[in-house]
């Protein structure tokens, strides 16, 4: 071990060199995109191994190939979750990262600090392909990183369509319509709604989804929150945690809601068991491919608010990034500006299916989208219709929110009581991020 | 370093095997560590395992006491003095994590003492099929934990698992085992003595046959019950396995992770963290110096409850 590795690193390094060299060489020579043709190139591609993430993947991976048959690009998978999260940031600070990852925009991705271990794209052309939204959710000050995989998505509630035809009942644009339909929906013998506190992330939705309503009221929120001027335990931002409690206090979620797992939340909705789950809209491909029905028998809305202004929190697609110490960048960018045409946003949607609006220029979605799809376009088409989640516009994301929706949401702890503690939560990421407001970068015996 | 230990092991040995006192002949016990060991081991001899102690043991912990004090993202480190343990200390999860440790060690010790010593007492008996029933009993000790926590997991399903459903037979509504947040821990906890009483149970058993036969046959012809032949008898001259059953147990009680993180993750919210789980979470944030303070933490609980223990049991020893 200890005499081996060090020789490969050189060998790599003597090999890395001559491809530079050689796309160099081909740079001078020929000025052109199409340098090093007659070199053939294996690019390494770390995705998560969720479906959602892989199908697309592999879908862009087979499509870019078949057209440039002198790289090969191969898919590796790492864990989802905060353990992946690990995976790569272990990777890129060992210099041991594949050619290009999939990762979230937006905050997690400024906590891989990307100004040095993400390859710059920013004098790329294609980056004018790319829709202002997502840029700016992988750029920083000094560049723009990466390239958007699948499309935008909306955080809000997946609803049952038979049962509210059966119940006479009007999507709901304020949180005293959701509950009163969701109440009648209990009382029908339905589950009013369906949480599944097994995964806990699902928890979530009802704080992250409300995110539209928080900057609807106050505008300048999130800039304040990322300044330490604002906080959860106070209105408007408090609605999140407080609606949670009431869903659990009004006794109309699932029976086994502290048991169930994602897959059992969208089986519900899917086959009527349950009239509305809170959920991301990336959950609609798979569930329409598990359970045709509800292709036509689901349909979505924005997460009502208390006040009057009705809208969508949206969050950006995970990026594809090229890794700063890849041997190949000119391969990567070529992969990119495939990723950033219209002819790789029909691959995508040719293997899963549309889920909302691509963030590339001259992208299409066919007619025939699931009705919950359908329901979510007009949201991105209205001005105003639709705002960033908060990870979109503010690095700061605590790590244990998933933890305290869980409490609030089975009755463990008041959602003021909950709020207080994610404030908490989220100074050691302010703190780790360096920000300034946030408390003791100094010495603490210095105070 | 690693001279001294083993030369005091030996010097130990020998007075045992003199049967002196060790006070006695601490004296002679120096200079002869002085003159005889240096001349039978060269000091080449002791490189390889210094090298390796150094590399695998000394740098780490020295790095990682460096490193719980600063704010550390992988990518950039800075020097922050002891703020991560102040905020070590103010984690919510805590205080909760400290005494969920220390009941699910206590629980799980004092069980698997009571429950090893009574299968223990029938696997001795003269019962069919003992060799295989003691098999039987220990087959879960070879398992995996994760494995172990998976299977359970689903088996105490509050709705489809199979221990609700046997209750639901016998008309027993059964609680949310891993769900409800005041039984999450306990449950995780009787897992854990299912999975880890085989052991106890063999330490017992080999401590029960060691005790010669004779004694009992004394009892016996003094018309001594069954039960003062037990309590006057066995129970004190299990001393020794008990003891080495109770040190085992709650070491691994105190330090139980893998099968608690397997089964509920710490939830519902943070009602079954124990300190290592609260620990693992900062790590998977990325908050690498936290976690490394909690660890050293971690490491100086360990050792304020484990020294004492083993100090105390080291002069009953001598004492005996």
């Amino acid at each position: 071990m200890t005499i081996r590795s060090p020789r490969r690193a050189a060998l790599a390094l003597v090999a890395g060199g001559g491809v530079v060299a050689l796309a160099l060489a081909g740079c001078s020579a020929g000025g052109g995109g199409d340098e090093g043709a007659d070199e053939s190139v294996t690019l390494t591609l770390l995705a998560d191994n969720s479906e959602s993430t892989l199908l697309p993947t592999q879908a862009l991976v087979d499509a870019f190939m078949a057209d440039n048959p002198d790289i090969t690009i191969e898919v590796e998978t790492r864990p989802q979750g905060a353990e992946g999260d690990n995976v790569v940031k272990t990777r890129l600070s060992t210099g041991e990262m594949t050619d290009i990852f999939q990762y979230n925009s937006g905050s997690l991705l400024m906590a891989l600090n990307p100004d040095s271990t993400v390859l710059n794209i920013a004098d790329e052309d294609f980056v004018g392909n790319l829709s202002d939204t997502f840029i700016s959710a992988v750029s920083t000050d000094n560049g723009v990183y990466g390239v958007p995989m699948g499309t935008a998505m909306g955080g809000g509630v997946l609803y049952n369509i038979g049962i509210y035809e059966e119940l006479g009942l009007e999507v709901p644009t304020t949180w005293d319509e959701f509950i009163a339909n969701s109440e009648a929906a209990t009382e029908a013998g339905y589950t009013g709604v369906i949480q599944s506190y097994a995964d806990t992330w699902t928890s979530q939705l009802f704080v992250l989804g409300d995110f539209f309503n928080v900057l609807s009221a106050d505008p300048d929120w999130a800039t304040e929150y990322t300044a330490g001027n604002r906080k959860y335990v106070d209105d408007p931002a408090l609605a999140g945690f407080s609606h949670l409690q009431e869903v659990y206090d009004a006794g109309i979620l699932n029976r086994d809601f502290a048991s169930a797992t994602y897959d059992d939340g969208v089986r519900m909705v899917a086959t009527g068991e349950g009239a509305h789950y809170p959920m991301l809209t990336f959950a609609i491909p798979p569930m329409v491919e598990n359970y045709p029905e509800s292709a036509e028998g689901v349909g979505f809305f924005a997460m009502p608010g208390d006040g009057a202004a009705n809208g969508l929190t949206a969050w950006t697609p995970s990026g594809l990034y090229g890794s700063s110490t890849t041997e190949h960048p000119e391969a990567v960018k070529r992969f990119f500006e495939f990723v950033a045409s219209p002819a790789a946003c029909d691959a995508q949607t040719d293997a899963v299916g549309a889920a909302g609006p691509y963030l590339v220029e001259g992208c299409t979605i066919p007619d025939d989208v699931p009705r919950a799809v359908a329901d979510m376009l007009p949201y991105f088409e209205t001005e105003g219709g639709s705002l960033p989640a908060l990870e979109f516009l503010s690095p700061i994301k605590g790590p244990a929110l998933e933890q305290i929706t869980v409490e609030v949401g089975s009755g463990i702890r008041s959602a003021e009581d909950g709020a207080a503690l994610y404030d908490d939560d989220v100074v050691k990421q302010a703190q780790q991020l360096g920000l300034e407001g946030w408390g003791p970068t100094d010495l603490p015996w210095s105070h | 370093m690693s001279i001294t230990p083993s030369a005091t092991a030996l010097a130990e040995a020998e007075d045992l095997a003199d049967g002196d006192a060790p006070g006695l002949r601490r004296r002679t016990r120096r200079r002869k560590l002085g003159g005889n060991m240096s001349k039978q081991y060269p000091m080449w001899f002791y490189i390889p395992a210094a090298v390796l102690f150094l590399v695998l043991f000394l740098v780490p912990t020295i790095a990682s006491f460096y490193f719980s004090l600063t704010r550390w993202s992988l990518f950039d480190i800075q020097f922050i003095g002891f703020a991560n343990y102040v905020q070590f200390f103010k984690e919510p999860a805590l205080v909760q994590g400290f005494t969920n440790t220390f009941i699910f060690g206590f629980v799980t010790s004092a069980l698997k003492v009571v429950l090893g010593l009574l299968v223990a007492l029938v696997l001795t008996g003269r019962i069919i099929g003992r060799t295989f029933l003691r098999a039987v009993i220990f087959f879960p000790v070879l398992v995996s934990t994760i494995g172990v926590g998976i299977t359970f997991k689903v088996l105490m399903d509050p709705f489809d698992g199979v221990i609700n459903e046997t209750l639901a037979l016998i008309g027993i509504q059964g609680p949310a085992w891993l769900t409800d947040p005041t039984l999450a821990l306990y449950s995780v906890a009787l897992v854990d003595v299912w999975r880890g009483v085989g052991l106890a149970t063999l330490i017992f058993i080999a401590g029960i046959v060691g005790i010669p036969q004779e004694y009992f046959e004394a009892a016996k012809v003094d018309g001594a019950s069954a039960w003062n032949s037990f309590w006057h008898i066995m129970l004190p001259l299990l001393r020794p396995a008990t003891v080495t059953v109770i040190i085992l147990s709650l070491i691994g009680g105190l330090r139980s992770f893998d099968l608690i993180w397997a089964m509920t993750r710490g939830g519902p919210g943070f009602s079954s963290d124990v300190i290592a789980s609260v620990i693992f979470k900062q790590y998977q944030a990325g908050f690498f110096g936290l976690s490394s303070a909690g660890n050293v933490i971690l490491f100086l609980v360990v050792t304020a409850i484990i020294v004492p223990i083993f100090w105390a049991l080291n002069r009953k020893q001598v004492e005996q």
